[in-house]
């Protein structure tokens, strides 16, 4: 029996250096072992996809040599990628500059619902946005439909689908957001008594804008210009829902050629072109970022604000607000009510066409018809893009809340007397350098996810896991976990600040009144940080619930997701699948909508949204 | 009850505690004065399990707590900003400990009546902490320390972010509850006043060491050093060299005193020796006389309600005295210290 009395103790002996080991990280300020789920998470989902591609490009551009055809193709996909980008981001500010000094000054009515609204396209997916405009604008959309019975024409008068303004459009409706979030919040704390002071020292209004205002919001607009530009470089679904055949960005060329031309190679050295690209612009707005500080102290919420006085004011905010109505609630609103409306005959259908309010598309999104786009009734769709959404939440978040502890503790690390003099006492302070250095790499790391675009990580998973177990064709799991990847740098962006924020003499406090670890956890940073993982949940949510770059590569014809079954009914001829097609994405704009507005309710005063 | 022995610890690298000792009697309040940056607070965090020291134990009971983790060891801490969790009411706040004790949901709220009526907080009781006033929160800080039935109550700077008027009221309820309570406290500031108020003994550190402990008398009338003499706020300090022993005899550039203690151990004629002039006891001399004289111009007289103050100033240097007449500014006195009233510092190092 001897063995097995020995045997037993050292089973136990690694039982009790286990739990120790664990108490140990509780009880200590380590971080690493927090990191261990994350970093393999991103290692396995992220890294191996992005080295995959990175080989097939590499092999490519080595086979094909510097003669290759395709590089004409390249260079006019990328250079229209960067116009367009520049020219959006342009049309962007022209419209969110004044948008934003009249949100920072001016209170007008129903100002809290009017911020809602018009942060609303941001959180809106692409199929939604091509949907409205669609509604709107399109060959069958209300402004055409209305025209064409008034004056009897033939043709649609209005042609702008497929064509670049389209595109434009819709960027500029998608990052007004943006420019008023992060110009508009700084122009809001900026303090007005310099305005006034350089008022008083003789400057003209304009001067003061130009010589006071403007140079102190600069670093505001210039990271607001970052960001749109990045938006507008990597859009994707704007471009091949709105723009055709003829206009291609470069994540529109490596969808067409990875899916269309299973050109799988060219596919990838594009990605990996615009991997580049986007890091650079990444890493360039970080930086700046880091940089960016509050000019002038924090000034109480609206201290600025007044409310419009005199002809010329109410012109101005009038002005401006009808402005950002039109571009940005119109299309929504259009897209509202064209999916409860009947314009035109369904296909077959002939004699008298009952035009007026509709539920049709709606019920016919219960039926599975012969002859559908899918094999099952398109509500399934809804059933799909939920399972998948809740499945991102449990993921993003438990990862994200992983990650923000960890880099937390590696932050009060650095502050911690104990590895400070432990740092001076074994090996100089290379320990406490180390530790700097590594802070900002595994943000970088974190934060890397946020530098791919979705059709290259759609591209990745496709390159990668062709291979049981993880096959993109059987693994119907791989979509939330590519939609996770999205997610995950919004949701530790969002944690780690509000686990920062708490004071770590709270956690003393507990711990002297008899918390254990585990119950500081639970009692004190749980439920501070609630709220924000609510919000960050909620995020996560709606970004796997509109995905649509990533998904277009997963989704199998039998399990489509929202924006794949909108993308499907958009692109197919007839009046009902039009009329469906509207309802599946006013169904996903009211989600976004509700989404949107509990994170609003839940954001904290002062925090920025984005 | 609670020893602590030769405690080291440094601080971004300086030695900021060097062998720290001292020792808390039961139902003792012990005060310890130092300046801010002089390391009480990493004391008591480390007493607290909060911190580790590199070198030293700390005992309760002759048992070693270094493998106690911090919510074993029944220690009460109060923090200098209070730490009240601001996602609580003031009676949750109170509660907490006695929740993590496991208690019943009875005994509970029967503890923390208690405890809200003893520092009158009760009508309070379902307020956020957020919208408590400084001196309300410290209220509610003190019940939250003092519900779970501490071993030991640690105060680190209770008062200090109080205005002086709200400061001499809680001081007096902290001393009542304190010596009601007959916990064994160690009291943490840089305010000697409020120091002598609380405690039943001192132990100033400085340097990294605890360079005398006493009752707040002891301390007073006997300041071991002349860093604890002016850091007492006794300033009348000179130098000077040992004239004879029995009586001991200081001569110095301010004339010649007689001393009212007794010489120290192993003091030799012709010896350097600091001497300190207590503020009180001065009478205006017109007799002659040279010996426990100090003449100077009277530069500033101040009314401090007990009496004046007035500033003497002596060729370079000025010294302090309370008397109860007033005296004109400008005015040349000659002022006469009993011996009693000129005490001699023990420093090694002049």
């Amino acid at each position: 029996m001897k063995w097995f009395y020995d045997e037993d103790t050292r089973l136990s002996r690694v039982v009790l250096l286990f739990s120790d080991c664990l108490r140990r990280v509780f009880r200590s300020q380590v971080g690493w072992p927090f990191w261990l789920l994350p970093v393999s998470f991103l290692l396995i989902f992220f890294f191996y996809p992005l080295a995959s591609i990175l080989l097939l490009a590499g092999k490519a551009a080595v086979e094909a040599g510097f003669q290759w055809l395709a590089w004409e193709k390249i260079w006019s996909t990328l250079w229209f990628t960067v116009w367009q980008a520049i020219l959006s981001t342009i049309l962007t500010l022209l419209i969110g500059l004044p948008g934003a000094y009249v949100f920072a000054r001016y209170r007008f009515w129903a100002k809290r619902l009017w911020g809602v609204l018009v942060s609303l396209p941001f959180i809106l997916p692409t199929v939604v946005v091509a949907a409205g405009f669609n509604s709107l604008l399109g060959p069958r959309g209300f402004v055409n439909l209305i025209l064409m019975t008034s004056l009897g024409l033939e043709k649609p008068p209005i042609q702008v689908m497929n064509t670049l303004s389209a595109i434009l459009l819709a960027h500029v409706f998608y990052n007004t957001t943006i420019v008023l979030r992060i110009v508009g919040g700084s122009w809001a704390q900026l303090d007005q008594r310099l305005e006034q002071a350089a008022r008083s020292l003789g400057a003209t209004p304009f001067r003061v804008f130009w010589e006071v205002t403007l140079p102190l919001l600069r670093p505001a607009i210039l990271s607001a210009v970052l960001l749109v530009f990045l938006f507008d470089f990597t859009s994707f679904g704007v471009i091949l829902l709105l723009g055709g055949a003829r206009f291609a960005t470069l994540e529109v060329e490596i969808y067409i050629q990875a899916l269309h031309m299973l050109n799988l190679p060219l596919a990838g050295l594009l990605s990996a072109i615009q991997l580049l690209c986007t890091l650079l612009i990444t890493w360039f707005y970080s930086r700046l970022n880091r940089r960016r500080e509050v000019p002038v102290m924090p000034r109480v919420l609206d201290e600025y604000v007044r409310t419009p006085r005199g002809l010329r004011q109410h012109l101005m905010v009038g002005g401006i607000l009808v402005i950002l109505g039109l571009l940005l609630i119109t299309p929504l609103v259009a897209l509202g009510i064209r999916s409860f409306t009947r314009l035109e005959a369904a296909r077959g259908e002939r004699g008298e066409v009952n035009t007026g309010w509709t539920l049709t598309y709606y019920r016919e999104l219960f039926i599975n018809r012969r002859g559908s786009l899918f094999y099952v009734p398109p509500i399934e769709a809804v059933r799909n893009s939920l399972n998948y959404a809740s499945l991102t939440v449990v993921i993003s978040l438990g990862l994200g809340l992983l990650a923000a502890v960890a880099l937390n503790r590696q932050k009060s690390k650095t502050h911690n007397h104990l590895s400070e003099f432990q740092g001076v006492l074994y090996g100089g302070t290379d320990r406490l350098n180390h530790s700097r250095i590594f802070l900002p790499l595994g943000e970088l790391f974190l934060m890397l996810p946020l530098g791919a675009s979705a059709v290259t990580l759609g591209l990745g998973f496709l390159v990668a896991f062709n291979r049981l177990p993880l096959d993109v064709r059987t693994f119907p799991f791989l979509i939330p976990v590519a939609h996770s990847l999205v997610a995950l740098p919004f949701v530790v962006r969002t944690l780690q600040p509000v686990l920062a924020s708490i004071p770590p003499v709270l956690r003393n406090a507990a711990a002297v009144l008899g918390a254990s670890p585990w119950h500081v956890w639970k009692e004190i940073d749980l439920p501070i940080v609630f709220r924000a993982m609510v919000s960050s949940g909620v995020f996560a949510f709606t970004i796997s619930m509109g995905e649509f770059g990533a998904t277009t590569f997963l989704a199998r014809p039998e399990y489509p997701t929202l924006p794949v079954a909108i993308y499907r009914f958009l692109s197919q001829p007839g009046a009902l699948n039009y009329g469906q097609a509207l309802a599946m994405a006013t169904l996903l704009m009211l989600i976004c909508a509700v989404g949107i507005f509990v994170i609003e309710r839940l954001r904290l005063p002062g925090g920025e949204g984005l | 009850m609670l020893a602590v022995q030769e405690i080291f610890k440094h601080y971004e690298g300086c030695p900021l505690l060097k062998g720290v000792s001292f020792e808390v009697a039961e139902g003792e309040t012990l005060c310890l004065l130092g300046t801010s940056g002089s390391g009480k607070s990493t004391l008591l965090r480390i007493i607290a399990g909060l911190e580790q020291a590199e070198l030293g134990r700390v005992l309760w009971n002759g048992e070693d707590l270094a493998h106690i983790p911090v919510h074993r060891r029944h220690f009460g801490l109060m923090f200098q900003d209070y730490a009240l969790f601001p996602h609580r009411t003031v009676e949750q706040n109170v509660a907490f400990g006695l929740r993590m004790q496991g208690l019943s949901v009875v005994e509970i709220q029967q503890r923390v009546k208690e405890m809200l009526e003893k520092v009158n907080m009760l009508s309070f009781a379902k307020r956020r902490v957020t919208d408590l006033s400084g001196g309300e929160q410290q209220r509610v800080a003190l019940a939250r320390a003092l519900a779970p039935r501490p071993r030991l109550l640690m105060l680190d700077e209770p008062l200090g972010a109080l205005d002086r008027a709200l400061r001499t009221q809680l001081i007096a309820e902290l001393r009542y509850l304190l010596r009601e309570s007959k916990i064994p406290a160690i009291y943490v500031t840089h305010d000697q006043d409020e120091a002598f108020e609380i405690a039943d003994r001192v132990a100033l550190l400085h340097n990294g060491k605890i360079v005398q402990s006493g009752t707040p008398a002891e301390v007073y009338t006997n300041p071991a050093s002349i860093w604890v003499a002016e850091f007492l706020g006794l300033s009348n300090l000179m130098l000077g060299k040992v004239l004879s022993l029995c009586p001991l005899q200081v001569k110095t550039d301010f004339g010649c005193w007689e001393v009212g203690c007794k010489a120290p151990e192993g003091l030799q004629i012709g010896d350097r020796l600091a001497i300190l002039l207590r503020p009180w006891g001065a009478s205006v001399q017109t007799e002659p006389g040279t010996e426990n004289v100090l003449s100077g111009k009277v530069v500033d007289v101040v009314f401090r309600g007990e009496g004046y103050r007035l500033v003497l100033q002596c060729g370079e240097v000025k010294f302090q005295f309370y008397c109860e007449k007033p005296l004109g500014v400008g005015e040349m006195i000659r002022l006469y210290i009993p011996p009693e009233s000129v005490i001699c510092l023990n420093e090694p190092s002049i």
